[in-house]
């Protein structure tokens, strides 16, 4: 049952203005697990996340997806099968209607024309978003976006979500009707946020970064109810009387 | 932050709303081209044309006000371009004129020459306002990709109407956060107009910085998907007999109107 979907072996990356992002890396996330990637802002996070589809790649460390390197040759496989999320809807969605941006993943794939139709259909279906084809992505809300957003990469039939920041801008009864139909789409879930209160709903294990490195890797309650390792890390407020 | 539609009133309900986006794209183009081969004497043919145009704002049920006060709004560009015209035409003088140092005279072709460029371009934006406003952008990109606009400009002009109110937005924004801070009486360097421009030049500065970025978030969006550098769309367009019937009737029209100029 524990099969290993993703493994991350001494994983660093340095940008080419000398930042280091990820230091010695080394993490595996097995079928159906919900892991939230949580730490500072700058810790490395969104990095992480580019590199499980490929966005970035780097010569230090190996990262394989479902048995397979992240290698050229092994990219198209490996983007259909882990739908990475961006932050910013505005990003995500880059065509003028709803349907377009949600066909976009199909087409690539080289599906044919009623499977497109029908993979749109269903995965504006499974973010209760139906009937919004016809829609321009900029007269949407920011719920609304967020949602499509996700569809645009379920109608690839992935089987890793990859997500980052899900719930940032969205006010509480947005953010509560997201975590909800987050909850209920049954694929390993990878989630990069500061709602930490996401994370206790949503995500049974938690990975602590900070500046590039894991850590805390353990037990979502177990890490969440630790105030000392929080606080240390910026996570939690600043623990008073601590000399 | 809500901007008025490029295509508004693009998804009433209409018989014209109704065509294939590339029936109203070549018979725009179709009627633009009629237009501006007319001779510019022919009164009838442009009272005919105008009529063909009227007729369709009806069909499509346009509100009037909004299509004559769109289509008003290119007769100031016209005009400034082909105002000097009459006093540089060649042929019957028909009045002259002391401007200060200069002497000027109107001439009868050089008048002719003002008329029918107004008259043409008008129709022609009549033409062009019928077609944005009886056509969702989205539908007209698809149109443009099937009568053979290369791939790249259409994508080009994709990209232009989603992120042009995303940029708007961003603009005003900055805006905001200028005027918020800008306190007139204690303005630094002096004040004025020169620190004034040179708070624009840094917005402006910023705004091409974040659109760069942003055009690589979006880029990076479009590789997780699987973008491979090749543009592939659907094809989703269906000619029906509507279009075969409004192409010909239209077509029909042209030519007759075309043909009473001839011979009247």
């Amino acid at each position: 049952m524990d099969e290993k979907i993703i493994q991350i072996e001494g994983l660093s990356f340095t940008y080419p203005d000398g930042h280091r992002a990820l230091n010695n890396i080394s993490l595996t996330v097995n079928r159906g697990e919900s892991v939230a990637f949580i730490g500072p802002n700058g810790a490395g996070k969104s990095t992480l996340l580019l590199h499980l589809n490929g966005i970035l790649r780097s010569p230090n460390g190996a990262v394989k997806v479902l048995g397979h390197p992240v290698a050229e040759n092994y990219l198209r496989l490996i983007r259909s099968k882990v739908g990475l999320v961006f932050q910013d809807p505005e990003d995500q969605l880059f065509s003028p209607t709803v349907f377009d941006d949600v066909a976009f993943g199909p087409i690539n794939m080289g599906c044919p024309e009623a499977e497109i139709r029908q993979r749109v259909n269903q995965a504006l279906q499974q973010v209760q978003m139906g009937g919004y084809e016809k829609r321009s992505p900029h007269h949407l809300s920011v719920g609304e976006k967020k949602r499509i957003a996700i569809a645009t990469v379920l109608s690839m039939n992935p089987e890793v979500l990859v997500l980052d920041e899900p719930t940032s801008n969205l006010d509480p009864r947005g953010r509560w009707e997201l975590i909800e139909l987050l909850r209920g789409l049954p694929l390993t879930k990878l989630i990069a946020t500061h709602d930490l209160e996401m994370v206790r709903n949503l995500c049974e294990r938690t990975i602590l970064l900070d500046r590039g490195r894991i850590v805390a890797d353990g037990p979502t309650p177990a890490i969440l109810t630790d105030k000392l390792l929080l606080a240390e890390h910026g996570l939690a407020p600043p623990i008073v009387g601590q000399a | 932050m809500k901007h008025s539609f490029i295509d508004r009133y693009s998804d009433l309900d209409s018989p014209i709303h109704h065509l294939d986006p590339r029936t109203r794209i070549l018979t725009t183009l179709a009627f633009v081209l009629a237009v501006m081969v007319t001779p510019p004497t022919s009164w009838l043919a442009f009272t005919l044309y105008a009529s063909l145009m009227a007729g369709l704002v009806l069909l499509a049920k346009l509100p009037v006000r909004y299509v004559l006060k769109r289509s008003a709004v290119v007769l100031p560009f016209v005009l400034m371009v082909a105002v000097f015209v009459p006093f540089w035409g060649r042929g019957q003088v028909m009045g002259s004129y002391n401007v200060w140092l200069w002497r000027v005279s109107v001439t009868h072709d050089g008048l002719l020459v003002l008329w029918s460029v107004t008259v043409k371009s008008w129709l022609s934006a009549l033409a062009l306002i019928l077609l944005s406003s009886t056509t969702r952008f989205s539908e007209l990109l698809k149109g443009l990709e099937h009568v053979g606009v290369p791939r790249v400009m259409v994508m080009i002009l994709a990209f232009m109407y989603r992120y042009i109110f995303v940029l708007a937005d961003e603009v005003m924004r900055m805006q905001r956060a200028r005027d918020s801070r800008d306190v007139a009486p204690l303005r630094p360097y002096g004040g004025g107009w020169l620190w004034q421009i040179r708070t624009v030049g840094n917005m402006i500065g910023t705004l091409f910085i974040r659109s760069y970025e942003r055009a690589e978030r979006v880029y990076g969006a479009m590789v997780a998907r699987g973008f491979d550098g090749q543009v592939r769309t659907l094809n989703d367009l269906h000619f029906r007999r509507a279009d075969l019937g409004f192409g010909i009737v239209f077509s029909a029209a042209l030519l007759t109107i075309g043909l009473i100029t001839r011979i009247a």
